[in-house]
């Protein structure tokens, strides 16, 4: 069924070919359920002491929000909202994370300057501030250093007096709550393009013919254009506009054959994001199985 | 006493069928009206439940040879339902060709993350973009 792995970019982008795959149904289960089901970390509760900067609380929240962090969701459990409150939140459920950050000015700047990362320091607020404050045994329990997935995302900026401070609880969610949950920043399908060439073009017509498609898509060889790798093809159909191709070249789809484009948003790996949506189908499908069915 | 004591033993096992029962959903799917006496037709209404699911069970249902129609609709934006329709040729009831399709679906994923996972552990995939 999956017939072949065509690359697995590091870390981000995965494009999985499969092959003698059943139905658009079932691809597009895949998809939706990469996108909308597929559990992963994002802050939820922002906790705001002080900020004294010009962007508001709930915007700041918001962008804090949005930062994928590179936090395994198996690491954690599912947050039981029928407790209290106060016992809601555990070094079992929750990854705690603040940020500290006052802005100054820069004694040493240089004279005449008007850049305001030279006048002042912390003057930019970035992702990378967000400091991890492990809880219980969360240190032993986390391998990997708990950290946004990239470091560079703007939060805020600062003038000398003004200060953040913060404290952010991550949970496990969904992306079908929120987009913030969503493990891909994209996640897509498409079928593969064929090209047939049905006469010979050869000559300067096999040129122009090469020409009409993406870089790699066709060959020449001995002077005779050949199909040489129809996954390159964008499918800009350039090649029905040339009355000399009329009738020698005939484009389609392989009806069976899917391209997945699974780009992860740095919390898992793409191939690791597309064998839960398999388990999260199937148990979809055995728990539906064991349900009684009412009247 | 000696009696007694198997009235209590059936009692205790009793409370602990009806307390399985209640852990099992029994809200999820039901029945609708309209379903055909002998069972070969009937249709059933999904609790929250998308087109994620109703559409690939449709699919799956309808290529059991037995079943003559399979069709699903969500029959208002905002409530959580699924309905599935299906009607089999007589050789099977709906409920049994709805079981078959959910065992399909599950056999179907194994199958896909068997593949993938032999695929992915042999790394024989070029690292950069072709």
């Amino acid at each position: 069924m999956v017939d072949n792995i065509v690359h697995i970019e590091q870390d981000r982008v995965t494009n999985t070919v499969s092959n003698d795959y059943p139905d658009t149904s079932i691809s597009n289960a895949f998809r939706r359920i990469m996108i909308s089901e597929v559990p992963s970390v994002a802050a939820e509760q922002v906790y705001i002491f002080n900020n004294t900067s010009v962007i508001q609380d709930e915007v700041l929240a918001h962008r804090i929000g949005l930062i994928p962090l590179k936090i395994d969701p198996d690491l954690l459990n599912w947050v039981d909202n029928s407790v209290d409150e106060s016992d809601k939140f555990t070094d079992a459920n929750t990854v705690v994370m603040t940020l500290d950050v006052s802005c100054t000015k820069n004694p040493n700047a240089p004279k005449n300057s008007t850049d305001p990362k030279e006048l002042y320091r912390n003057s930019s607020i970035y992702a990378r501030d967000l400091k991890f404050e492990p809880q219980g045994n969360q240190l032993e329990n986390f391998k990997n250093p708990i950290e946004p997935a990239d470091p560079d995302i703007l939060l805020a900026k600062l003038r000398p007096g003004q200060e953040i401070s913060l404290r952010i609880h991550c949970v496990l969610g969904i992306g079908s709550d929120h987009a913030k949950f969503s493990p891909v920043s994209t996640a897509s399908y498409r079928l593969l393009p064929t090209i047939d060439i049905i006469e010979p073009i050869r000559g300067d017509d096999a040129k122009k013919f090469q020409k009409c498609f993406p870089t790699g898509v066709i060959g020449i060889n001995n002077g005779e254009a050949f199909v040489k790798d129809s996954r390159r093809d964008t499918v800009s159909r350039e090649v029905l506009r040339h009355e000399e191709f009329n009738g020698k070249v005939k484009l389609g789809r392989k009806r069976n054959h899917f391209i997945f484009n699974v780009e992860s948003t740095g919390a898992m790996s793409p191939e690791e994001i597309f064998f839960k949506s398999v388990r999260i189908l199937k148990n979809k499908a055995e728990y539906l199985r064991n349900c009684p069915i009412g009247r | 006493m000696s009696v007694e004591e198997p009235v209590k033993d059936v009692d205790v096992s009793m409370q602990d069928d009806e307390e399985q029962e209640e852990q099992l959903d029994t809200e999820k799917i039901k029945i609708l009206p309209g379903a055909t006496e002998d069972g070969t037709a009937a249709s059933f209404q999904i609790l929250d439940e998308d087109h994620t699911l109703g559409n690939a069970l449709r699919y799956i249902i309808m290529k059991n040879p037995d079943v003559e129609f399979c069709g699903y609709s969500i029959p208002h934006p905002s409530e959580t339902k699924l309905n599935i329709r299906i009607q089999t040729y007589g050789d099977m009831t709906a409920v049994e060709a709805l079981h078959k399709g959910l065992d399909d679906l599950s056999d179907m994923c194994t199958h896909i993350e068997d593949k993938f996972a032999e695929k992915i552990n042999k790394a024989d995939y070029p690292k950069e973009e072709p």
